[in-house]
């Protein structure tokens, strides 16, 4: 393995990411090599199953510490002796941690931190990857790092669905709110509402209000009824059943008022949040008539369920199942030498990535040494994904957007947060210029063309114009800069030269 | 409560950067985002089009809305970018490239 | 749902050229539909950088057939306006040594005697045109008649204001014919659509829809790749390419390569093409190519080496074996009209391919001579050059999928 600068010179390594067992790995020569992308729950829980069984392994992930969003962890120098009083399942954390220190101090898993990987490429002659990645938060010089298999352990990013004021800064994602509580402790404002849709709204509203905050309401557009319907599948899971109960008590505690089948409607303030509208629904979705109250905030944390991110694996050629990625029973994707584990192969939590990164590490490693995994080995985790998919199937139609959103959203409400791109226009694309699909109106209207890429608006403009929501191709998962790509080695690998008009 | 308190954080001396000029108070480890949510600041940016002011949004990477401009480099994501003693940051306008040329910036700092 | 319709003709491929096809064809008097199996701008219309170009062309039929198009896109750009983001903004190819400057210079002589703007640039002059651009090159030509639209909105609104009837998500199965052979229609997956006429625009897959007819038209894929950047203030205000000619004396004429071609956009973004291989209908990112791009666009304009691409993105040029396009009535079947195989160049050469198709139609006299576009010009003995031999590798010879 070696780091390319970006003008292709092999860069020296910091110390402290160089260990013992490191050396240049050629197939059929030293211990198979996987490198894990994503530093999450499932990343880690497949990276330690491998590591385990003899696999050398890499773990590349975009932050400063391991833990992805669920795990994030406080940066060091903030000095938090406490971090767990932000944190749910602190056990397994601390659990996965210390083996990730073990086999970092043993040689078996190398951790790339600040590695923000823009494409996995697969040679076909050879059947190795090389995953490219930009290095450090400034993301500005490349590095690489070779290897036999790929467990893509990306996770996923919180959905949002817009309306009237959802710009205005003070808006910020459910997720986006309590990531920046876990890794950097602060809070967005004094006043809070938590709103949307999805089991991620009771933990932030509930660490929002423990870290300081006063949340003037929890708002959240399923209705009990939906979640009587989906008793079974739930009941089925006492251990969430309970965590949920346990929420609900810390909302008490914190005197939170929960408004169930309730949304927020639109955002106000000038240059920045100073209140939030709130109607009642009705049992369709709809707004109910004369039941909208006005809140005042100075933070709205929304959110509407999570997506996966799958342009890694679509740019290997993996094949998606929906939104995210297809994987047989061994976590394998229809791409040999790629594996997928956690949100990414379908949103489902912690407990799930878990189970799944776990089975994607044994199964890597039994063929990694070229033998053929005994599934009856990893029964116990098979089980466990098999029910919280079953849960996870069952939350997704629980917790569903109001039916009626889409009409709420103005023509003049941005809905291409990058590209400035308003519903209006959105809607003129799909109505008298023809557009009916995604990439149509993106050509139309510049919906999805700027910084993000689409991945803001997509939801939204689908839900707008009817369009099915089809995951954008994406060959860089991240902006890189052209003298990172025109340092890549030529086709024959014989390193940059210049193409210009000399 | 704040959440230092409740994680029972005993964090580094704090030092001083500037955003748009003026002084505001920083702590070892934090983000530029974080630093700024702190000092009570939650819009560092103003969009190409309408000149709207834009600050964090999704908080982990992905939706590029925090974009700003520390010491010169435009386009820099607050909420992954640590901040640092001295930092000058500065509200980002537009494509945050009509002052700072990107082939005119200073070198490379992780 | 099988409910028949009744045209003057049928328009196939909802593309650039689709589109010029419709809204001449409609304003010369004829009922127009226009079928596309995918949405408008869903072929190589979607994925090019909408390229007007006469600089690249040397004196031919294409320049030609360039120049009245170039015409006609003042018109449409003074009638549709901003909407399609016409940008007049010129072309500049510069040479980095006198040797090539040279050669730019003789290939540049030849395009004005046939009516082409081409004004000579000093090596000190050309920091005028473009600022930051490289220093060090020999000079360079100055084109003002090249000029650039945002390629889906033009067709979308080409076709909008043509008021040609779309029907989109339809694909067409097959032509219908009289007994004697002479075109009926189409028959396609939610109907059929009646008519004495159909015109093949379907581009890169011409060549199936001449199939479909009986005939043989020799269309084939030719990959480009484009990278789009961060939106940037005004740094780039050309179209600016590098041009290098292979003085190969033996060949039957100058060919032009050229380094990728940089612009700057209405938007904001940057776009950088453009890569051509062939190799059928694969997406897949090659990173060998957009290395390609990216290191000859920095070449050309050092700060781009800073500049993030945002995405990367693969089109199919449709081209035939001379490389000229095929427009107008195929002798070999009575009411076929074809109007595809432009290659890099649809967007540019797309209002006076309808005109012509247009005239074709209606029993005008053709504007310019279509001898060289015929259709049937292919149904030789012998071997066509660009048919065998090796499959090429990538190389940037400029152009762009336009």
């Amino acid at each position: 393995m070696r780091d390319r600068g970006k003008r292709g010179r092999p860069v020296t390594e910091p110390p402290h990411l160089a260990s013992a067992g490191e050396k240049q790995n050629r197939t059929g020569t030293g211990r198979p090599h996987l490198a894990v992308v994503g530093a999450g729950p499932a990343g880690l829980a497949g990276a330690l199953a491998a590591a385990a069984r003899g696999i050398r392994v890499t773990l590349v992930d975009a932050a400063g510490q391991a833990g992805g969003q669920f795990y994030r962890q406080p940066a060091p120098a903030l000095g938090a002796r406490r971090p767990q009083a932000l944190h749910h399942q602190w056990r397994t954390w601390v659990r996965l941690r210390d083996g990730l220190d073990r086999h970092r101090t043993s040689g078996r898993i190398t951790h790339r931190t600040d590695h923000h990987v823009w494409c996995v490429e697969r040679d076909c002659a050879s059947g190795r990857f090389r995953v490219h990645a930009l290095l450090g938060p400034a993301q500005e010089e490349g590095g690489t790092v070779d290897a036999d298999a790929v467990l893509l352990a990306t996770g996923g990013y919180e959905r949002v669905l817009p309306f009237p004021g959802w710009t205005l800064p003070g808006v910020v994602t459910a997720g986006g709110a309590q990531a920046m509580l876990k890794g950097g402790l602060v809070l967005p404002g004094r006043t809070a509402v938590v709103a949307g849709t999805g089991p991620l709204l009771l933990p932030v509203a509930t660490g929002l209000a423990a870290a300081g905050a006063r949340v003037a309401a929890l708002v959240e557009s399923a209705g009990p009824a939906a979640l009587l319907r989906r008793a079974p599948a739930l009941a089925a899971q006492p251990g969430k059943l309970a965590e949920g109960a346990g929420y609900a008590a810390r909302l008490l505690r914190h005197g939170v008022p929960a408004l169930v089948r309730h949304t927020v409607v639109a955002a106000h303030g000038t240059d920045r949040l100073e209140a939030v509208t709130v109607a009642a629904l009705d049992r369709t979705g709809q707004i109910r008539p004369g039941g909208t109250r006005r809140v005042p905030c100075d933070t709205l944390a929304v959110g509407h369920g999570m997506l996966p991110h799958t342009d890694l694996a679509e740019t290997l050629g993996c094949t998606l199942s929906g939104p995210a990625v297809r994987v047989d029973g061994e976590q394998r994707t229809d791409v040999p030498g790629v594996w997928a584990a956690g949100e990414a192969t379908g949103v489902g939590g912690a407990a799930l990535a878990l189970a799944e990164g776990h089975i994607a590490g044994r199964s890597v490693a039994a063929r990694l040494h070229g033998t053929v995994p005994d599934p009856g080995r990893w029964a116990a985790a098979a089980r466990t994904r098999d029910r919280l998919r079953k849960f996870a199937a069952a939350l997704d139609a629980v917790y569903a957007p109001p039916a009626g959103w889409a009409a709420g959203v103005t023509d003049d409400t941005v809905v291409c947060r990058c590209e400035e791109v308003t519903a209006g226009e959105v809607r003129v694309a799909a109505g008298p210029l023809g557009a009916g699909d995604l990439r149509t109106v993106k050509l139309l209207t510049r919906a999805g063309m700027g910084w993000c890429q689409g991945r803001m608006c997509a939801p939204a403009v689908a839900g707008l114009t009817g369009c099915p929501l089809t995951p954008g191709r994406r060959p860089f998962a991240r902006p890189v800069p052209l003298g990172v790509l025109a340092a890549l080695p030529d086709a024959d690998g014989t390193g940059p030269d210049r193409n210009g008009p000399d | 409560m704040n959440p230092l308190e409740l994680t029972r954080a005993r964090p580094g001396e704090p030092f001083t950067v500037t955003f748009d000029g003026r002084p505001v108070a920083a702590l070892p480890g934090q983000t530029v985002a974080a630093a700024l949510w702190a000092a009570g600041v939650t819009a560092w940016r103003s969009t190409r089009g309408a000149g709207r002011p834009r600050g964090v949004f999704c908080g982990i990477g992905v939706c590029f809305d925090c974009l700003v401009t520390v010491d010169g480099r435009p386009n820099q994501r607050a909420c992954l970018v640590p901040v640092h003693p001295g930092d000058e940051i500065r509200t980002q306008e537009g494509t945050g490239q009509d002052d700072a040329r990107p082939g005119e910036a200073g070198p490379a700092r992780d | 749902m099988t409910k028949r319709l009744v045209c003057d003709v049928v328009v196939v491929g909802a593309g650039m050229v689709g589109a010029a096809c419709a809204l001449y064809a409609a304003r010369a008097g004829v009922d127009v539909r226009l079928v596309d199996r995918g949405p408008v701008a869903g072929g190589t219309t979607g994925a090019g950088e909408g390229n007007l170009l006469v600089s690249d062309k040397e004196p031919g039929p294409e320049l030609e057939l360039a120049l009245l198009s170039a015409r006609l896109w003042d018109g449409l750009a003074a009638e549709l306006g901003a909407p399609v983001e016409y940008e007049p903004k010129g072309g500049l190819v510069v040479a980095a040594t006198p040797g090539t400057l040279a050669a730019l210079a003789d290939f540049a002589a030849g395009q004005r005697s046939a009516g082409v703007a081409a004004v000579p640039v000093e090596a000190d002059r050309l920091h005028d045109l473009e600022p930051h651009m490289a220093p060090g090159m020999a000079g360079g030509v100055h084109y003002p008649q090249d000029a650039q639209v945002m390629p889906a909105l033009a067709a979308a609104h080409l076709i909008r204001v043509s008021r040609a009837r779309p029907h989109l998500g339809r694909t067409v199965t097959g032509v219908l014919r009289t007994p004697d052979g002479a075109v009926l229609g189409v028959r396609t997956d939610r109907g059929d659509i009646h008519a004495p006429a159909v015109v093949n625009a379907a581009g890169t897959w011409g060549g199936d829809l001449a199939a479909l007819a009986g005939v043989r038209l020799p269309v084939l894929p030719r990959r480009g790749f484009v990278l789009v950047t961060e939106p940037l203030p005004h740094m780039v205000r050309h179209k600016v390419y590098a041009a290098d000619y292979v003085a190969d004396v033996a060949s039957d004429s100058a060919a032009l390569r050229t380094s990728p071609v940089v612009e700057g956009t209405a938007a904001g973004p940057v776009l950088i093409g453009a890569t051509r291989e062939r190799v059928g209908f694969d997406r897949s990112l090659s990173l060998p190519a957009v290395r390609a791009l990216a290191a000859g666009a920095i070449g050309l304009f050092p700060f781009l080496e800073r500049v993030r691409a945002l995405r990367a993105y693969a089109g199919f040029r449709p081209y035939l074996p001379d490389h000229l396009p095929a427009i107008g009535a195929d002798p070999r079947v009575p009411g076929l009209f074809h109007a595809c195989g432009h290659e890099g160049a649809g967007i540019g050469l797309a209002p006076a391919t309808g005109q012509l198709i247009a005239q074709a139609l209606t029993g005008g006299t053709p504007e310019l001579d279509l001898a060289p576009f015929r259709p049937e010009r292919f149904d030789t003995d012998r071997p066509e050059r660009s048919d065998a031999g090796p499959p090429e590798r990538f190389d940037t010879d400029g152009g762009g999928t336009s």
